[in-house]
């Protein structure tokens, strides 16, 4: 008898560690049919079409584009000459500047963002006080610390560098004495960058090939090495990330506290819960008379202000080419992405607001994997499917 | 006696290690330590308030997909399946696995009769288990119908 209870014990024993253990096990074959799902709803292929977008009626013209590539680049755009959008925005860098806080005409109070797929968010900028790409590129070029600049300064650019293509896009410049006019011009510059912007996409990682290979029935065998593999089951599995980072860019476009700590030296920062205010009361938001489009705001329509869930939430960053961008956060608070793991494996408290995550307990080997993983995620940035051209090209 | 002692003690110490992860895991899947409810509980209705007054469905203009802001038909009926028109309709919904709402301010965009109500502006920004709850005010009264979808 009691060899029997010790042996039912001792079997009892081995399955509930082989249970504990599963997750760093051998991962090629071995996915679920619900993670296979789940993985290739992850895939760069799954993207949907780019949405158009009615607000800027010059969004997807190639003409459009090409001037609004030449603006991405030109420094007359600043007070001192010296700043474009390139600046920070750097093509070569996956546009952005592997910099905590970004620099122009003085200093920001935020980390450079990439730009690449973020035609498809509904919102921009960490706390997402833009609701356009066209109206999101006319913050920096107004903004004292980034170019400097002003309306009139911009529109007198376009009349004395750019007339004809402007014209040919636009028709006659209107007469720049007027305040309006010169408004006019300098949403149009933000509408042709944003025509420029909305070519800007990933290509596909490492990670898409391993989808692929499983999605066509092939192992995967090779693509992913063990270790990224069981990276990329923790990833989706027990250390949660896709709840948050889901879908093809690894992005739920959504705003949350993970409680990230500001840096001391900035005043506090309220993230979402200003920015979603700022967006409805925006001068050249969606239901502007600048937006050519100005009935059809759905997000502004149905966009939660006031609640205490959006103090200090940021906007979800894209995975995708995450390894190549440190520092990481909205001010560039971690400098490496062992600190983020380390950050995602504690889930401090928020200072402000409520951190929406919990403490992981992931083990060091645990956590290696999950970079491993995220290392899979790097790939080409493409502009209008090419490798981006120089400014001078 | 004594081997199965230690036997004793270390399949315990095996299985209290192994609740504890396995309580903390499932705190981490199911955040506010809900339950999801059984398969039958989930999908678009006829589904019965809380009191028995109303039954509503919903009728997606496309496929519910995460990430998407959609638009759906709802249909209300008393339980005799007269259609109810001129209700009042608050919208609500959440993750109760997250513990976190809908990330949009949903709304009733238009009656179009028959018990038919058009909603606007849902959206789902995460696949998996959505309660929609929605508050019906009709001549009878408030009563309230919880939807499970998975999304
Ligand atoms: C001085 C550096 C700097 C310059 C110059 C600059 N940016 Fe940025 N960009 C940033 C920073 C910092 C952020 C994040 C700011 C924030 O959240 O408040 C950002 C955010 C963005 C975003 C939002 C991306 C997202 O995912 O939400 C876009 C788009 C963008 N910039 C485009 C531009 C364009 C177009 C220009 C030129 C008109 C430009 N930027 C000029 C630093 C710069
Ligand atoms: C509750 C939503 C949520 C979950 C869950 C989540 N993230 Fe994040 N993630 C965010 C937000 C929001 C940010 C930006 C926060 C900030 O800047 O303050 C972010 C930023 C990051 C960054 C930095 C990217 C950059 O460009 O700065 C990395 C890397 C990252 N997350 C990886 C992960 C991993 C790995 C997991 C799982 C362990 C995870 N995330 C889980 C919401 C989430
Ligand atoms: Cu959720």
């Amino acid at each position: 008898m009691a060899h029997r209870t010790s042996a039912a014990i001792a079997l009892l024993a081995a399955t509930l560690g082989a249970a504990h253990a599963t997750p760093d096990a051998s991962t090629r074959a071995g996915w679920t049919r619900a993670q296979l799902a789940q993985l290739r709803a992850m895939a760069i292929t799954e993207l949907d079409p780019l949405p158009p977008d009615p607000t800027n009626r010059v969004a997807d013209d190639p003409r459009a584009a090409e001037l609004g590539r030449r603006l991405f680049f030109d420094t007359r755009l600043s007070a001192n000459g010296r700043v474009a959008c390139s600046t920070c925005h750097q093509p070569e860098r996956a546009f952005q500047d592997g910099i905590a806080l970004a620099v122009g005409v003085g200093t920001t109070a935020r980390r450079t963002m990439p730009l690449a797929g973020m035609a498809r968010a509904p919102f921009l900028f960490w706390d997402g006080r833009k609701d356009s790409l066209w109206a999101q590129a006319l913050g920096p070029l107004e903004s004292p610390v980034e170019h400097g600049g002003t309306r009139p300064q911009y529109a007198r650019v376009i009349a004395d560098h750019y007339r004809d293509d402007y014209e040919a896009l636009f028709g006659p410049l209107p007469d720049l004495t007027l305040w309006d006019a010169i408004t006019y011009v300098f949403v149009n510059i933000g509408k042709v960058i944003a025509a420029y912007e909305r070519q800007i996409e990933f290509g596909a990682s490492r990670f898409d090939r391993y989808v692929a290979a499983l999605t066509t029935g092939a192992p995967g065998e090779g693509v992913l090495t063990d270790a990224e593999a069981a990276g990329l089951r923790l990833f989706i599995g027990r250390a949660n990330c896709s709840q948050c980072h889901d879908g093809p860019l690894l992005t739920n476009h959504e705003f949350h506290n993970t409680g990230v700590r500001p840096r001391p030296e900035l005043p506090l920062d309220h993230g979402r819960l200003t920015g979603a205010s700022a967006a409805v009361s925006d001068e050249f938001n969606c239901r502007s008379r600048w937006s050519d489009a100005r009935d059809r705001c759905a997000e502004l329509d149905f966009l939660v202000t006031g609640a205490h869930t959006l103090d200090r939430a940021y906007k979800v960053p894209s995975l995708r080419n995450v390894a190549e961008r440190a520092p990481y956060m909205h001010a560039g608070q971690l400098a490496t992405l062992s600190d983020v793991l380390d950050h995602y494996n504690r889930a401090p408290a928020a200072v402000a607001g409520h951190s929406e995550l919990r403490p992981l307990r992931l083990r060091p080997v645990e956590l290696r994997q999950l970079e491993a993983f995220l290392r899979t995620l790097s790939g080409p940035v493409l502009v209008g499917g090419r490798t981006p051209p120089g400014p001078t090209q | 006696m004594k081997a199965i002692h230690t036997m004793l003690v270390l399949a315990l110490v095996a299985a209290l290690c192994t609740l504890t992860a396995c309580s903390h895991a499932m705190r981490m899947i199911h955040g506010t330590g809900a339950r999801r409810p059984a398969a039958s509980e989930f999908g678009l209705g006829p589904r019965a308030s809380a009191a028995g007054w109303y039954v509503a469905t919903l009728e997606p203009a496309a496929p519910l997909r995460p990430r998407k802001m959609l638009t759906m038909r709802l249909v209300v009926r008393d339980a005799a399946g007269r259609a109810i028109d001129e209700a009042a309709i608050a919208i609500d919904g959440g993750m109760p696995e997250h513990g976190h709402g809908l990330p949009t301010r949903p709304r009733v965009a238009r009656s179009l009769g028959d018990g038919l109500y058009e909603i606007e502006g849902v959206r789902f920004n995460m696949g998996g288990w959505w309660e929609f709850r929605l508050a019906i005010t009709g001549a009878r009264g408030v009563d309230t119908v919880t939807f499970n979808l998975a999304v």
